[in-house]
């Protein structure tokens, strides 16, 4: 105990020496909350729209007027045929072009019900679907309101996509009524934060004590395995807890992100967490010789576990094989922690059953990396 | 303690280590006494580093064996540690701490207590003259003094023997005496001293040399014993003629 009082104070008078340690800790999340938080957004904003209306009533202009109101698409100045229209999505000068048929206003009076065509450019299928969600939110209102003004049309005009068969959707967005994405991302890239400051700084921490030799001197003192291990994960463990902690001032002071759950649980989980994290490190760092090698293996095992996690793309999408795999991955489960406990206000017992894996994740990797780390080459 | 003063500190016996089909260490066999300075020698490669790691832990024997401080490397490798002190031949105290919190780390790794640290931290600075550089970090003070504070610092425990491998490399020769009169100091007390060293004039101030040669001790006295065996002037002349020897082999 007395020599683990010993090599803490060493650590972490160390960790705080280094500025760019410091400074990294304080404005990483800061850095990282802001650009991600704005940049990995699946909004679509101003969509660039083409019309072609071939009715030219005052139906289709109504149509056309309520796609410029929502501000989620922006009108380019209009080219008569669908030809141009074409041409304008070949040079990426529009993403989506919407037809309206000539008959537009005389099938909604007689028929009661009419058709418009919506073409998306889906090159970008996330963004794609998006945008056919709006357009249909769009239309759909809008043929709300022609049921009360025009006589006998029903709320039933339907956007056909080219090749696909009518679709109605109707959302109510529960958790997250204002569809903000930030709320659904800030929660992640925390996760992503506490999984790079626990991973990457533990293995590159304990890299360096191998290039510099100190690691060898300390091998040949009577510390042991636990006590060096102890004395290198306690102080990465709160100095990822610290930049949670950063994270979650920023998030809830500068995005407004409420956090809806006990916090005391987001740092109970967030420790559980912090433990498969590091060992993750201890582990890394017990293969590789260099700082170098530690920094590659690091950043393709953290970009595996993010990319499984749910993070930018829901496990659910994934093949069953990938979501398997993503069964095992602890990052998965904090990251459906800290979305259930900030967004819905979990409680332990929601989140029981991610923990309790997020736990035996964490016994598991630590187990393995304490056994790796070895005192002597045999 | 099985052994005490004035015994042998270090015996080794046939110990071997193979790397796959390598024999990096083969069957070396030698005694150092309590107290004595006792030099390492061999080329680049000729499995000195290897023997060392043997003997302070960090390597376990693939045959023979050793005991140091009157315990067995194999067996009872943690307890060899708390009665060694090591010094590897790259600079290993934390440059980012000052030299105080060095001593103090150590102190506390070797299990002195906090009254003993403070004095031993005194009685090394003004040994040193280090006073005015105790509160500066390690990286600060030039190379020479790194290397004699390094020293220190692996003996700050009164270790029945230390090891010094290569402790010298890359200092001025003004330096490197005062490091010789350091290690004097300390075997006066006791403590075995057992260097490797590059620096064959170093080798002249050891009590008694061994010289290594592809993973075999080929040589083993004092140096004039060995000047006299190998009719040579210094034992620069004796090393080189077993180095050449044992590479045309």
């Amino acid at each position: 105990m007395r020599i683990l009082r010993f090599l803490l104070r060493k650590e972490y008078l160390q960790i705080f020496r280094d500025h760019f340690m410091v400074a990294q800790m304080l404005l990483l999340p800061c850095i990282q909350l802001a650009i991600l938080a704005n940049a990995a957004t699946f909004e679509v904003k101003g969509a660039r729209l083409v019309v072609v209306d071939e009715d030219r009533t005052s139906s289709s202009r109504g149509l056309i007027d309520r796609f410029v109101a929502s501000r989620r698409f922006e009108l380019v100045p209009s080219p008569i045929s669908t030809r141009g229209a074409d041409d304008a999505m070949l040079r990426r000068e529009a993403g989506a072009i919407l037809r309206i048929p000539t008959a537009f206003e005389r099938d909604l009076v007689r028929a009661r019900a009419a058709q418009v065509q919506l073409v998306l450019n889906a090159e970008d299928g996330a963004a794609a679907g998006v945008m056919l969600g709006y357009a249909q939110r769009i239309i759909a209102d809008y043929a709300g309101e022609l049921a009360t003004t025009l006589p006998g049309v029903s709320a039933s005009m339907a956007v056909t996509r080219v090749g696909q068969p009518t679709l109605d959707v109707r959302t109510r967005g529960w958790y997250n009524p204002e569809l903000d994405y930030r709320f659904y991302m800030v929660p992640g890239i925390l996760v992503q934060l506490v999984t790079m400051v626990g991973t990457f700084l533990t293995a590159l921490n304990i890299v360096r004590e191998k290039e510099l030799g100190t690691l060898e001197q300390l091998n040949v003192t009577p510390v042991t395995r636990g006590q060096f291990i102890a004395a290198k994960l306690i102080p990465l463990w709160s100095l990822g807890l610290l930049g949670l902690a950063i994270g979650l001032a920023v998030a809830r002071y500068a995005f407004h992100v409420p956090i809806r759950g006990s916090v005391l649980l987001v740092f109970g989980t967030a420790s559980v967490y912090l433990l498969a994290a590091l060992s993750v490190g201890l582990l890394v760092s017990t293969m590789v010789e260099t700082q170098q090698q530690a920094m590659f293996v690091t950043f393709f095992i953290v970009l595996v576990y993010l990319l499984m996690s749910g993070l930018f793309t829901p496990v659910r999408s994934m093949p069953t094989w990938a979501q398997w795999i993503a069964q095992a991955n602890p990052t998965m489960h904090y990251m459906e922690i800290m979305r259930g406990i900030m967004l819905r206000g979990a409680g332990l017992r929601e989140i029981a059953r991610h923990l309790a894996v997020l736990a035996v994740c964490a016994a598991a990797v630590f187990t393995l990396s304490v056994r790796q780390y070895a005192k002597r080459v045999a | 303690m099985t052994s005490a003063l004035g015994e042998r500190s270090i015996e080794v016996d046939g110990l071997t280590r193979r790397f796959g089909t390598f024999t990096a260490v083969d069957r070396i066999s030698f005694d150092v006494a309590q107290g004595e300075v006792f030099g390492f020698l061999g080329a680049n490669g000729a499995g000195k580093t290897t023997a060392i790691r043997m003997l302070i832990g960090l390597l376990a024997p693939s045959a023979g064996s050793a005991r140091v401080a009157g315990y067995d490397v194999a067996t009872h490798a943690e307890m060899v540690k708390r009665n060694i002190g090591y010094m590897s031949q790259r600079f290993s105290l934390y440059e980012d701490l000052t030299v105080r919190e060095n001593i103090t780390l150590y102190g506390g790794i070797y299990g002195l207590s906090d009254i003993a640290i403070e004095k031993r931290t005194t009685e090394l600075v003004d040994r040193l003259d280090l006073r005015d550089d105790i509160d500066a970090r390690v990286k600060s003070i030039p190379l020479g003094w790194k290397q004699k504070l390094a020293f220190s610092v692996a003996v700050l425990h009164d270790p029945r023997v230390v090891f010094l491998d290569e402790p010298t490399g890359g200092v001025d020769p003004i330096t490197r005496r005062q490091f010789w009169e350091l290690i004097y100091t300390t075997a006066a007390t006791g403590t075995t001293v057992f260097v490797t060293t590059h620096y064959m004039d170093e080798a002249e101030y050891c009590d008694r040399v061994s010289i290594m040669v592809d993973g075999r001790i080929v040589a083993l006295g004092t140096p004039a014993e060995l000047k006299e065996q190998y009719e040579a002037r210094s034992i620069d002349d004796v090393f080189v003629r077993l180095a050449r020897a044992g590479t045309a082999a």
